[in-house]
């Protein structure tokens, strides 16, 4: 079972700018989060503070009661053991084929036989997609095979905490299908903690159990999805809907007067179409059922009274049908196939 | 009573003085400096502490040892043998008109031992190596690829730097003594070729005014400017500033300072030496 991560009033800034501040929430165990927001809001910044890459001014971020943020080195790279991270293009090592690039983990912090490493590495290239490649050098491949090969790494020492940064970028939409089905199924799998951090719509609406949103130097929202998709928060309303009305502009926030035009310029009462909350992605046939929804379940239906009423009502409507075996796949409409 | 009055002047002056209004403080002039030169200093240190850990990195030692051998040994002995020859060549001509030609060898040896053969040495080990580790790690850093590294829980200091410091301060060693020997004999030859001078006379004064300490001097400066080369090369590829174009940067950096720190480190070892050394021939 993955590992509860615990941030606390983390602020960080670069220079004089600051990029966001006081930033507090808790990624559940074993739970599928993503953290949305437009380009340019610090949400790779977040990815790399929680993974201690980059150290914040203030705050802490708890794994297992070592902080991340400002712990000692060593107990921080003893934590790291813990984790796989997939950066946004791969990072793989130039001057090593995949095959090493993706067995380096297992060289530097196991005593495996050169046979299991190759047995082990094999599976995972076979896992994202990569068969026959393996002797390739990264700059012989195209960047979506470059970020397959990064998440094969991220996940060869069996992590109890992933961490992907921006999964679909550079990926086609079939691929990026693929890759949230991935995600899914290794969640259902190994059960660990993930934090996805993404821009994409689609892996936002159907891969997480949990939603947070960073707009504005600070965090909007965290909570269960339905929290977020129901949300009408302008920010997260514009976001959603991918509209150009709203307080999010071409350069990161619009200003007073460009929204007070827009707001003159509404005529009366044109609603947005309803948002329509689909249904999460199910693990694929044949994997065992996902152990974090029967947690969360239990967890979000705790949390119910202190949601706003839309939120509930999803909540309720997302429950309601699968009765008492909320874990089972639901083979309704033809989704599941 | 007396807070309320200590506070209200600061109240009405606050917008302007409150710390995030306040324009940016004007940098004191060479704080920069001193910054960069407290982060060399503990990238230097944490090398040196990184040495003792294990796993030690033997085959990326071997590969960089190798590679900076490789780049360095010919034009080193390319270099020390001109070297050798215009110091016996003014040396001689100096000395030929003091009358006092049969100290040339002894003269030459000790100008090419102790100074000119540590310095070939280090000028070569960081424009020819510590460039190409600078421009390595610099690549490496903007390519994210130490930031994988140490997500994996692997340390880039002791995995990267630490091999290839142990390189340079290697091959330093190694390359002072051939160029010491090949700066050597070039002013042996040219001395007795081309201008006239006896072998004794070469010989005796060598062995005259040289001695073992002037030898074990000219190693330890090969060994402290080979780590020097190392340290700064790995610092500036570890902090290269803005992109490709900051690697470029950054290479040539890194083969400035290192060539004004080892003329300034140069010196102060030589001074030390001449201090606590007595001189053979005095």
């Amino acid at each position: 079972m993955g590992i509860e991560v615990k941030v606390e009033g983390l602020t960080k800034s670069f220079g004089r700018q600051n990029i966001w501040q006081d930033v507090s929430l808790t990624l559940p165990a074993g739970e599928i989060s993503v953290m949305l927001g437009p380009s340019g809001t610090g949400k790779t910044v977040f990815l790399k503070s929680i993974i201690g890459l980059l150290k914040p001014e203030r705050g802490r971020v708890l794994i297992d009661g070592v902080d991340m943020a400002g712990g000692r080195e060593r107990d921080i790279y003893e934590t790291r053991k813990l984790f796989g991270l997939m950066f946004q293009d791969g990072a793989l090592f130039g001057s090593m084929s995949l095959f090493d690039n993706i067995a380096f983990p297992l060289r530097e912090h196991t005593r495996k036989k050169e046979s299991e490493i190759r047995r082990i590495v094999m599976e995972r290239i076979d896992i994202v997609g990569l068969l026959g490649a393996e002797g390739k050098l990264p700059g012989e491949i195209s960047g979506g095979m470059r970020k397959r090969a990064g998440l094969a790494r991220a996940l060869v020492l069996d992590p109890q905490i992933i961490l992907c940064d921006e999964p679909d970028s550079g990926l086609d939409p079939v691929r990026t299908a693929f890759i949230s089905q991935l995600l899914v199924d290794l969640n259902a799998q190994i059960d660990a903690t993930m934090l996805i951090v993404t821009h994409n719509l689609d892996i936002a609406s159907t891969v997480p159990d949990n939603m947070g949103m960073l707009f504005r130097r600070g965090l909007v929202t965290f909570g269960p999805r339905e929290v977020l998709l129901t949300s009408e928060e302008p920010v997260v309303a514009q976001f959603l809907s991918g509209s150009v009305e709203g307080p999010i502009g071409m350069s990161e926030e619009k200003d007073a007067a460009t929204l007070a035009a827009e707001a003159a310029g509404r005529t009366g009462d044109e609603e947005r179409p309803p948002r329509v909350i689909v249904p999460q992605l199910e693990p694929s046939p044949g994997l065992s059922p996902r152990r974090a929804v029967a947690r969360r379940r239990e967890r979000v239906l705790g949390m119910l009274d202190g949601l706003p009423p839309a939120a509930r009502a999803a909540i309720e409507a997302t429950y309601a049908g699968s009765g008492e075996e909320p874990t089972l796949a639901m083979p309704s409409a033809g989704s599941a196939s | 009573m007396s807070l309320d009055e200590r506070q209200s002047p600061k109240g009405e002056s606050e917008p302007p003085e409150s710390p995030e209004m306040r324009a940016p403080r004007a940098p004191v002039p060479g704080l920069g400096a001193l910054r960069q030169t407290g982060r060399l200093f503990a990238l230097a240190l944490e090398v040196a502490r990184a040495i003792f850990r294990r796993p030690f990195q033997f085959r990326e030692f071997v590969e960089q040892f190798w590679f900076i051998a490789s780049v360095t040994i010919l034009p080193a002995a390319l270099v020390s043998i001109p070297f050798g020859a215009v110091i016996a060549l003014q040396v001689g001509s100096l000395t030929e008109q003091l009358g006092a030609q049969s100290f040339t060898g002894g003269a030459s040896v000790l100008a090419v031992i102790q100074q000119a053969s540590p310095l070939i040495v280090a000028l070569l080990i960081s424009g020819a190596g510590g460039s190409a580790i600078c421009a390595d790690l610099g690549s490496r850093t903007i390519r994210e690829e130490l930031d994988a590294m140490e997500v994996m829980g692997v340390s880039p200091v002791q995995r990267l730097v630490v091999p290839r410091v142990l390189a340079t301060m290697s091959v330093a060693l190694l390359l002072n003594g051939m160029v010491s020997v090949v700066g050597t004999l070039g002013g042996y030859f040219f001395n007795i070729v081309l201008q006239g001078g006896t072998p004794g006379a070469y010989l005796s004064s060598f062995s005259a005014l040289a001695q073992l300490p002037d030898l074990y001097v000219s190693e330890l400066k090969a060994l402290v400017f080979g780590f020097i080369a190392g340290i700064v090369a790995a610092y500036r590829g570890l902090n290269p500033r803005g992109g490709p174009k900051g690697v470029g940067d950054a290479v040539n950096q890194s083969v400035v300072i290192t060539f004004m720190l080892l003329f300034f480190v140069n010196m102060v070892l030589t001074g030390i030496y001449l201090q606590i050394v007595p001189p053979k021939g005095g």
